[in-house]
């Protein structure tokens, strides 16, 4: 039994120090040489292209109604007969439809990080007139600028085809 | 269309996992692969071990247990000294008593449910060095007792079921760290964080808004989380967070390190015990289970949420999107969450409490029919092998004859372990949800109303008594009353489970092998496949189906009605 005891003291103090110590820091030290701008946060001059934010519309396209807090992950986990989701989306969609933008299920939905950097394709289409509108921009030239930033599923079938807010916005901003 | 290409190309890459891992596992357990010598042999010397010397069951599970607690009781200790120590840019505080305990037996029982959000409340040291160490630890002991049985049934006439030290150092050595360090190159490339800066705080001139964006160590953690099917995430979010999970590619692999150890033992079993038949039945069994739960749950998420559309928005395209990521979409976020539930994985990236309620239905029951398609690493192999056990002896009565399994004669002392590990389970969930509803305590926890509001609790003592970790994440579960209630099902579900097993390993090991004859039930034939699948299916049901219908079911029947 102490014998047990005294295995089990060395060998836990030896994992700490290889799995707990020595593994983390050589993968930090490779995501820094090798990763830098991933290992970091994939930061931009205006933010994190991985972390959503607050765009109020129609001057900017907006992401969906997240608290987009990071420090404070997750999602509303309001079940499918909740009232309190029924009326969160009644209200999300009363806000879309006033700013001349039919509602699609991403736009009116909170997502499972609370921080989702992306929208849908169809997503960000129905807000290109009332951004277009609101920034005096040629209807046309805001729907290429959509298309350009469509990033497929990966490698064709991983995942869904999204938009990254962020990108579109420091592309919109440059718009003329 | 894409979902058919995933789901291919997950059977086709797991398919050599299968066979190439499961050879390799063999060896490795067997002693033949020496790649690392130069580091275990040293080790072995510093613990006094000798490695061609075996234990006996008692010994074996002695020394499992008195590791565990002293792993317990380290973990404990460092969340409790967190404000201390160094790693801790956001000079986070010590955590609660109540809390360190929880996440400590939580962590070494290969649960990881977290009753915690990682962003403010565990220094990176806490993450690193002392949870993520026990995701490595946990799962190598797993393995160690799947193998374990496996020689038991492997054996014949043996007082031995192999060194714990060694079969823990090997697991870890040979197969945990290696991959996991490689694919946590490949999370880095994609964008996971791995860095031991503290916050970025960021102002956007164009929208006018500032947000404190939390780093730390995640790709490192994140594979381990993965591949020891552990499941607990560096932040709160799990595997729905973009720094956790940025791209579809990730999501993928985390699904085939979820997956890969589980469905791999079944070869190591096979190759051990001398026919590789015997582990594609076994296999096959786990797969037909599997694929039956995700049509279920992939089907059920592909429908609009009921909320939403009584909130007005009739036409849905994509599916169920509430508590899901626009990245994944609707197919892929079930597919993840179904193979992180079916094995002891936990960790989630979408939202099981905002799945419609057969979503819902398919994540808790894959945990309720004990996790063993294909279960968790070890976890899944010994738990099916309890069931095929019970089994054969059912199958055995119909024809009058004694069981056999693998040319053991499955007698009374047999049967008695195997249904004793196979009831520990529903038994503890059960007693378990039915204290939480019945006390104030218990009953503030869950944020839903209604049905709903009634599966948060069933789901929270499932998932901790199955050792999963996942969660119908409205509940409040950090108080005092659930931290310490479900450390009772982390524990009984970990180890009420393993010394059976062990003894088991034990009393089989010790038989000697009847030579087969015409009249042995053929265990790698399809008849034995439906046989499995039926006692699976049969002693979940039983056990859990009256729970269940007060759940999701009554949920799903219910139209036009909101709590």
């Amino acid at each position: 039994m102490l014998l047990h005891v005294r295995r089990s003291l060395i060998i836990t103090v030896i994992f700490f120090a290889s799995l707990g110590l020595m593994y983390p820091l050589t993968e930090t030290a490779i995501g820094q040489a090798f990763f830098n701008h991933q290992s970091n946060g994939s930061l931009t001059q205006f933010g994190s292209i991985l972390v959503g934010q607050k765009w109020a519309g129609p001057k900017w396209f907006q992401g969906r109604p997240d608290p987009y807090n990071p420090m404070s992950t997750g999602g509303s986990n309001l079940g499918p007969r909740s009232q309190a989701l029924v009326n969160d989306v009644a209200k999300q969609i009363k806000i879309l439809k006033n700013e001349g933008i039919a509602p699609t299920s991403g736009l009116v939905t909170t997502s499972g990080s609370g921080i989702d950097p992306d929208i849908s394709p169809a997503a960000a289409y129905a807000q290109v007139d009332a951004v277009a509108k609101a920034r005096g921009l040629p209807v046309a030239k805001v729907r290429q600028l959509v298309t350009n930033h469509i990033s497929g599923a990966q490698f064709g079938f991983l995942g869904s085809p999204y938009v990254n807010v962020l990108l579109l916005n420091e592309g919109l901003s440059t718009l003329k | 269309m894409s979902f058919a290409w995933t789901l291919t190309a997950l059977v086709i890459v797991l398919a050599i996992i299968w066979r190439f891992l499961g050879k390799y596992m063999a060896s490795v357990y067997e002693g033949r692969v020496r790649w690392a010598s130069f580091i275990e042999r040293p080790l072995y010397r510093l613990l006094g071990v000798d490695p061609e010397s075996e234990q006996s069951w008692q010994r074996y599970a002695t020394a499992l247990v008195v590791f565990s607690g002293i792993a317990i009781l380290f973990t404990y200790l460092m969340l409790r000294l967190q404000g201390y120590l160094p790693f801790n840019p956001q000079h986070l505080p010590g955590v609660t008593p109540a809390l360190a305990w929880n996440t400590a037996v939580s962590f070494v029982t290969n649960t990881n449910w977290q009753s915690y959000s990682g962003e403010t409340t565990m220094s990176y040291l806490s993450q690193m060095g002392v949870l993520a160490v026990q995701n490595f630890v946990s799962a190598s002991v797993g393995i160690a007792v799947a193998v374990a049985l496996i020689r038991g049934f492997s054996r014949k006439g043996s007082r031995t079921i192999g060194n714990f030290w060694v079969d823990l150092v090997r697991g870890i050595l040979y197969i945990l760290l290696p991959v996991s360090f490689l694919a946590a190159i490949v999370f880095m490339a994609q964008g996971a964080l791995q860095t031991l800066a503290g916050p970025a705080h960021i102002h956007d001139v164009l929208n006018g808004v500032s947000q404190t964006i939390p780093r730390g160590p995640v790709a490192s953690q994140e594979v381990i989380k993965q591949f020891g099917t552990n499941g607990g995430g560096f932040f709160n979010a799990n595997g729905a967070d973009p720094f956790e999970n940025p791209t579809g590619l990730t999501n993928f692999l985390s699904i085939v390190l979820i997956l890969s150890i589980p469905v791999a033992l079944t070869y190591t079993f096979g190759k051990m015990v001398g026919s590789i038949r015997q582990g594609v039945a076994i296999l096959t069994a786990m797969t037909i289970i599997f694929g039956c739960w995700l049509a279920i749950g992939a089907i059920a998420e592909h429908q609009a949420n009921p909320a939403v559309t009584a909130a007005g928005l009739t036409h849905q395209t994509s599916g169920n999107m509430v508590g899901k990521e626009v990245r994944f979409g609707d197919t892929s976020s079930v597919l993840y969450n179904i193979a992180s539930t079916q094995t002891s994985t936990g960790s989630v990236n979408s939202a099981n409490d905002s799945y419609n309620p057969m979503g819902g239905f398919a994540t808790m029951t894959g945990m309720m029919l004990g996790e063993v398609s294909p279960g968790g690493v070890g976890s899944g192999l010994y738990t099916i092998l309890l069931f095929a056990i019970i089994a054969v002896f059912i199958g055995g009565l119909m024809v009058g004859r004694t069981p056999e399994y693998l040319g053991k004669k499955i007698q009374a002392s047999e049967v008695k372990l195997a249904t004793l590990g196979a009831l520990v389970m529903p038994i503890t969930v059960l007693i378990l949800t039915a204290v939480a509803v019945s006390l104030h305590s218990g009953q503030v926890g869950p944020l839903n109303k209604g049905p709903h509001g009634f599966s948060e609790i069933l789901y929270t003592f499932t998932s901790v008594t199955n050792n999963n970790g996942s969660a119908f994440a409205g509940i409040n579960s950090n108080t005092a009353f659930y931290n310490i209630l479900e450390s009772v099902g982390f524990i009984l579900g970990r180890f009420a489970i393993i010394i059976p097993t062990l003894a088991l390993a034990g009393t089989l090991g010790a038989k000697n092998v009847v030579p087969a004859s015409l009249g042995t039930f053929r265990t790698d034939k399809p008849i034995f496949v439906g046989l499995l699948i039926g006692v699976i299916l049969i002693v979940g049901a039983l056990t859990f189906f009256p729970a269940v219908s007060l759940g999701p079911i009554v949920e799903q029947l219910t139209t036009k009605k909101f709590f």
